[in-house]
């Protein structure tokens, strides 16, 4: 197909271009064929009573009848959602701090930060597991939404970012009589936007996804999110209905395909740019 | 979280070189205790606190329901002698050695087939097609794996049959179980590694290949001499973040074994959330914490001090 379009001049580098493109398609449909298989499983569900199986949605209805996916959905949304939104915030105002001012202790505060993100959450779980009893928060989705607001990786991430604007905004916006939080809401922090996309995404990514925190801090059901409401499913269903929990597997997997879709973009340029500079 | 750590190892050089912006204008003063109170108050409570607890923990003995009782070493010397701690840590590390080796060859390879010349549109559908699987939740993934492989009516073997293939016990034969682990997690994870090749390859300068193409080096040569020196430090951040990653499996071998049969896909998480959530013992869970946590430090330390031998700063 694209053999057209490189310029070919001898026999052994046409082959290595078939083999090229050989190795780069069985890898997509390696990534790409249990994302497929997962769908069309769905979408042509066993019947019971004949053991035929054929096209139809009975799947997706059977998921909101044996859970309730609409509330787990709710609930990984406002926690995902209240996450992202909280790091974008409070990542962008401690980065913009370290980017533009100094103060005595700056460098051992940020140095401990990053410090904090070397030790692993598994690590740490039980503590703040305890903490969250403390606070009266045990089973609640405010114990899975507040500890993961403060984000060491944004703030180093938006550090990054606000480094990387002129500082000579401010001293024109000064001299204009705008003050300190005038600068900040109404020149840096638009500019930061790519940035702050980048830790958004990120944090979307991975809360919608995440399974070991909620599984430990979570108790009742109604508390669930989606990913540990779909092990549920599998549980209580045994290998009975695949249909079934493929459906939920679909159904779950739409916001994050959604997100991945308008933000690989951003996201592939902004993690290449931190990688290599 | 752990994924997103690396980036920091290389940041901490950083601080002494970036010239100071300026001294607080008036009035800045608390501007700057107020945007930084939510991440310093937010990381000290849930973070910095946590960890001296943790450590703290270790040493004693607790169900969460009667008082903790100070017991010294001993929680130490429990999971030193335990078999399946033992064994847990012992799969850990083969599984992150197998699986960060498979990771950075695979996502390189890919990255440099992808990187070379064809239409941009092909391009786009093969990096989105690769970057994919890292958008899902590991729990789903594992539940799609767990009826792929399934023994009796598995896709897997259902096309190995094709071949004449008996049946293979995927998930429930120790040797079977410990592939498909390996498998889904590296299918799930190359992604993020594939992309900081990406990244890496595309800041090598295209005068470098034009200028060793004229020496004649081509292939093998070309790999070994000038794309694995000046791809070096980002094959460095990837290593680190791999292993730190891999280090901290979880999800996959719970939801498709629940770390069976017997002890043979456990790992070092498993144990730690077996201990505290299941058994109630809180003091050998912290324990075994921070012998993993001992294990990641001493880990990339080690990577950093090879990195200055094989890593190459152009």
């Amino acid at each position: 197909m694209s053999t057209t379009v490189l310029p070919l001049h001898r026999p052994r580098q046409r082959l290595a271009t078939v083999g090229k493109f050989l190795v780069l398609a069985v890898a997509a449909f390696l990534t790409l064929a249990p994302v497929v298989w997962t769908l069309v499983s769905a979408l042509t569900p066993t019947d019971i009573t004949t053991g035929q199986a054929g096209f139809g949605l009975g799947a997706f209805s059977d998921v909101f009848q044996k859970i309730p996916i609409l509330l787990y959905t709710w609930n990984s949304a406002l926690v995902t959602l209240l996450i992202a939104a909280g790091q974008m915030l409070s990542a962008a105002m401690a980065g913009y701090v370290f980017a533009r001012f100094d103060f005595t202790g700056k460098r051992i505060l940020f140095g401990v930060i990053l410090a904090t993100m070397m030790v692993p959450m598994q690590v740490t779980i039980v503590p703040v597991f305890m903490l969250i009893r403390g606070m009266g928060l045990a089973d609640t989705l405010l114990a899975l939404i507040i500890p993961m607001i403060p984000t060491a990786f944004g703030t180093f991430l938006m550090r990054q970012y606000f480094m990387g604007l002129p500082p000579e905004l401010a001293e024109a916006a000064q001299i204009d009589g705008a003050g300190p939080w005038k600068i900040f809401f109404r020149i840096y922090l638009p500019l930061a936007a790519p940035g702050l996309a980048i830790v958004g995404i990120l944090a979307f990514n991975y809360h919608w996804n995440e399974f070991f925190r909620p599984l430990i801090l979570t108790i009742s059901e109604q508390n669930f999110t989606l990913p540990l409401g779909l092990v549920t499913l599998q549980g209580n269903l045994g290998t009975g209905s695949v249909a079934t929990v493929l459906a939920g597997v679909i159904l779950s997997m739409i916001p994050a395909a959604l997100v991945f879709i308008f933000g690989q973009k951003p996201l592939r340029e902004g993690l290449t740019a931190g990688v290599s500079k | 979280m752990a994924t997103q750590t690396a980036p920091t190892t290389r940041a901490l050089v950083v601080p002494s070189g970036v010239p100071v912006r300026r001294r607080p204008q008036r009035g800045a003063r608390l501007l700057i205790w107020v945007f930084l109170a939510p991440t310093v108050i937010g990381l000290g409570l849930f973070s910095f606190i946590p960890i001296l607890g943790s450590f703290l923990l270790a040493f004693f003995r607790w169900d969460i329901i009667s008082a903790p009782e100070f017991i010294g070493v001993a929680n130490f010397v429990d999971l030193a002698a335990n078999p399946t701690v033992r064994v847990s840590f012992l799969n850990t590390i083969g599984f992150v050695v197998v699986a960060v080796t498979l990771q950075l060859a695979v996502a390189l390879l890919l990255a440099i087939l992808v990187q070379s010349r064809m239409p941009a549109w092909l391009r786009t559908f093969f990096r989105s097609a690769l970057f994919f699987p890292l958008v899902l939740s590991a729990a789903s993934v594992s539940l799609v794996m767990s009826y792929l492989f399934n023994q009796e009516f598995g896709l897997v073997n259902e096309f190995l049959g094709l071949f004449g293939v008996g049946k293979i016990g995927w998930l429930t034969t120790g040797f079977g179980a410990k592939i498909v682990v390996l498998l889904v997690y590296v299918w799930q994870n190359f992604g993020f590694t594939f992309l900081l090749f990406i990244g890496g390859l595309a800041a090598i300068p295209k005068e470098v290949y034009e200028a060793s193409s004229l020496d004649g080096a081509h292939g093998w040569t070309q790999f070994r001499h000038v794309t694995l020196p000046l791809v070096s430090p980002t094959m460095l951040v990837a290593s680190v973040m791999a292993i730190i990653g891999a280090l901290q499996i979880f999800d996959q071998p719970y939801v498709l074994t629940r770390g069976g049969p017997g002890d043979d896909t456990r790992t070092a998480v498993m144990v730690i959330y077996e201990s505290a959530f299941q058994q109630l013992d809180f003091g050998l869970a912290s324990a075994i914490g921070i012998v993993l946590t001992l294990l990641i430090v001493l880990v990339t330390a080690a990577q950093f001090q090879l990195s200055k031998r094989f890593v190459f700063y152009g």
